[in-house]
């Protein structure tokens, strides 16, 4: 549930049910949770999936150590970090991501993982998941590939002088 | 007792500086070994899939340094594989550049003059299409436009692209699947194979020592196809010559870990890196503004939202790519296509007064993906770039079983580099911002660090000892024999696509290597045609070999 709400504060979605509390619930259509971020994540290929349990762990962590300071009091019937609202959990990223943070890399690398999972679908043959309606390749309007898989964009070139060239070019293309 | 593996020549990577290397020297009459860390991928093994372990992922190296991440190609064929196949010559004031040394970082012998034979050398090696406004995809055609209106010039760039095959697929990164990209696997590695050279993927070289007998050894580890982070044992072979041509993120470190059997490396093996001054801005498109202030329409009723077509960069703006400027205020915008993930991930939110490459506005605009232009700066940095202690395998921790990793580059901007990137992105304001065409926000550097694909000067050529690794025909001072031929070896940030430089200054440092192999007893010549056997690249340098023998 924490690597959830992690996940949901890098690409926010739409509660999947009244009662989700991993998910804020601040964006309509799914987020990085919907589009897999934990299927991704618990790959062994991403390096990671050894780590979320302790990540886990050191994120609610240091999220104790942020609601002290801000003087917050969390709902213990949850994970400290998904006891945070939205904004808390923004604050929260920005602090383990920010340039100097010991930890910076392992949260980084988590952030990525997730907004790889909703732009990209890194879990998926990419074909398949715009086939599945997967919720971040259908937001970002990627184009259906051809029946065989691949994509070709047959119309692609506006066809027609745009601009005038650089007075010093040769003849093959280069700068002079 | 078992015997030792021995070869004339072995080359460390198979991009253009290995490949070039390899070729030539194959064809000469040497015995070349080529080793290369990556997989040996066909045509048929290149993916239209973002799936960790498709070609996306299993060609590539992204390495996560400290202020400085490289993207790099990791397969047979290395960044030619990989890259967007943008092949412009280096414009001639970049030879000039004093960079952060107060004198001429190129060697004296090295102009744009002097090398030009080079460049035609490879321009008959590698065919380079000069693209016209009918290639230019809509992404390019945007750029142009937008170039024009604000009173700007803009050139659709030279391109190693049989145009007849391409899709406009914008899958270039993975590979190209329709043989459209003259990649080295079309041109001087099948080449160097004819001659006898052999390549063996998924041998990573970790360092090199001395043999007794005054030659070389090359340490190597085998690489799980799958899992680059499994390695299935080691061994050596024994060489007369080395060319280094592993990249610019890890031909020094081999060096550096190769220090304690060598001997001293030069001071500037690890330092003096350039990330060619790069980086990115997206623009995100006021499609009605597309229509109605350039004129636009791509004749489905659209007039952009054409993100997603077409192929690597097509046109540039060269207006300041200007000898007259000051250094460090010159630079090219080239329109780019980078696909999601790695394209995504560090863009920025325009206007955004705060950290905004991830939460609830960033998915805002990757809702209008599809009106995404990304813009490239190539600037001038200032070398700032020092490799730190080696890891302890290969040239990065690796933390995924492809492509992501973490390696000990160090880079701190100076306000040199700084400038340059701030009057760029002032640049790409001023004419993508006018009129309310687009909004437009640089990526972040606070997440991994500055960003290249085209990483160089790692290993420097030059004249003055202090400041180059390399002396003037890329022979690594003090441990001669060894050579290095790719990126490393450029001095400095080019303003420009690196891959026509790297070749050509692979080119020329052949005859030194062929030079060098004869001293050591290898029955080899200069002088092979190009790999399609045409000759007149080889005419126009031939002129200039002997200045580049020493003996």
């Amino acid at each position: 549930m924490t690597i959830e709400a992690w996940a949901d504060t890098i690409v926010p979605g739409e509660k999947r049910s009244p009662d989700d509390r991993a998910v804020a619930g601040v964006s309509t259509g799914g987020g990085a949770v919907a589009a897999g971020a934990l299927e991704l994540l618990e790959w062994d290929a991403t390096g990671l999936s050894e780590a979320l349990g302790s990540l886990a762990s050191a994120l609610n962590d240091h999220t104790v150590v942020y609601a002290g300071e801000h003087g917050l009091d969390l709902d213990e019937t949850v994970p400290p970090f998904v006891a945070l609202d939205f904004d808390h959990r923004t604050a929260m990223v920005r602090r383990l991501t920010t340039p100097g943070h010991p930890e910076k890399p392992l949260w980084v690398s988590l952030a990525l993982f997730c907004n790889m999972a909703f732009d990209s679908a890194a879990h998926m043959h990419t074909a398949d998941a715009i086939a599945q309606g997967h919720p971040g390749l259908i937001a970002m309007g990627i184009e259906r590939p051809d029946p065989d898989g691949f994509w070709r964009f047959p119309k692609y070139s506006y066809g027609r002088p745009l601009a005038r060239l650089h007075p010093d070019t040769t003849p093959s293309g280069s700068p002079a | 007792m078992t015997s030792t593996e021995r070869t004339d020549v072995l080359v460390v990577g198979s991009g253009f500086g290995g490949a070039i290397a390899a070729y030539h020297l194959a064809a000469g009459g040497a015995k070349v070994v080529v080793l290369e860390r990556g997989p040996w991928l066909q045509s048929k093994d290149f993916d239209h899939d973002f799936k960790l372990g498709s070609s996306y992922t299993r060609a590539f190296d992204f390495v996560v340094g400290d202020g400085m991440s490289i993207l790099g190609g990791n397969c047979v064929g290395g960044g030619s594989v990989v890259y967007f196949a943008a092949m412009p010559r280096a414009p001639r004031y970049v030879f000039e550049r004093h960079g952060s040394i107060g004198r001429r970082m190129w060697p004296s012998a090295v102009s744009r003059d002097t090398l030009n034979p080079w460049y035609d050398r490879v321009e008959e090696s590698i065919p380079i299409h000069q693209q016209d406004w009918n290639d230019v995809s809509y992404a390019g055609g945007l750029w142009a436009a937008a170039c024009n209106h604000a009173g700007r010039t803009a050139n659709p760039v030279p391109v190693a692209i049989d145009t007849t095959k391409c899709t406009n697929c914008n899958w270039m990164m993975a590979g190209c699947r329709f043989d459209a990209k003259q990649s080295l696997l079309f041109t001087y590695l099948p080449a160097a194979l004819a001659h006898g050279a052999e390549i063996r993927p998924l041998h990573e070289v970790q360092k090199i020592s001395r043999t007794d007998d005054g030659g070389y050894r090359v340490h190597y580890d085998h690489i799980d196809a799958e899992d680059y982070r499994i390695r299935h044992g080691s061994g050596t072979i024994d060489a007369k010559v080395i060319v280094l041509a592993a990249g610019a993120g890890a031909t020094p470190v081999i060096l550096q870990r190769s220090e304690a059997t060598l001997g001293e490396m030069p001071r500037a093996v690890g330092r003096y890196f350039s990330g060619n001054g790069e980086r990115l801005n997206t623009a995100i498109l006021n499609e009605d503004k597309v229509r109605d202030v350039l004129g636009l329409e791509r004749g489905d009723g659209l007039a952009y939202e054409a993100n997603q077509i077409g192929k690597g960069p097509v046109v540039a703006s060269w207006d300041k790519l200007d000898g007259s400027l000051p250094e460090y205020s010159r630079f090219s915008l080239e329109q780019l296509y980078f696909p999601p993930g790695l394209g995504t991930i560090l863009a920025q939110v325009p206007g955004h007064p705060g950290v905004s490459w991830f939460g609830k506005d960033k998915k805002e605009i990757l809702k209008r993906w599809r009106s995404w232009l990304i813009i490239f700066q190539m600037t001038e940095d200032d070398n700032e770039g020092v490799f730190g202690a080696p890891p302890a395998h290969g040239n990065a921790d690796r933390l995924s079983q492809q492509m992501l990793g973490v390696g000990p580059l160090k880079y701190d901007p100076t306000p040199n580099t700084l400038r340059g990137w701030a009057e760029a992105d002032a640049e790409v304001k001023d004419i993508l911002e006018r009129d309310g065409l687009a909004e437009v926000a640089a990526w972040t550097n606070d997440v991994v660090g500055a960003y290249t694909v085209h990483p160089l000067a790692s290993c420097r050529i030059g004249d003055d000892p202090a400041t180059s690794a390399l002396d003037d025909r890329n022979e690594l001072r003090g441990h001669p024999g060894i050579f290095v031929t790719d990126g490393a070896s450029v001095p400095g940030a080019l303003n420009v696509n690196p891959a026509m430089t790297i070749a050509a200054l692979a080119e020329r440092a052949v005859p030194g290597i062929v030079e060098a192999a004869r001293m050591r007893g290898v029955e080899v010549t200069y002088g092979a045609p190009a790999p399609d056997g045409a000759v007149s690249g080889r005419r126009g340098v031939l002129p200039l070999v002997p200045a580049l023998l020493r003996h």
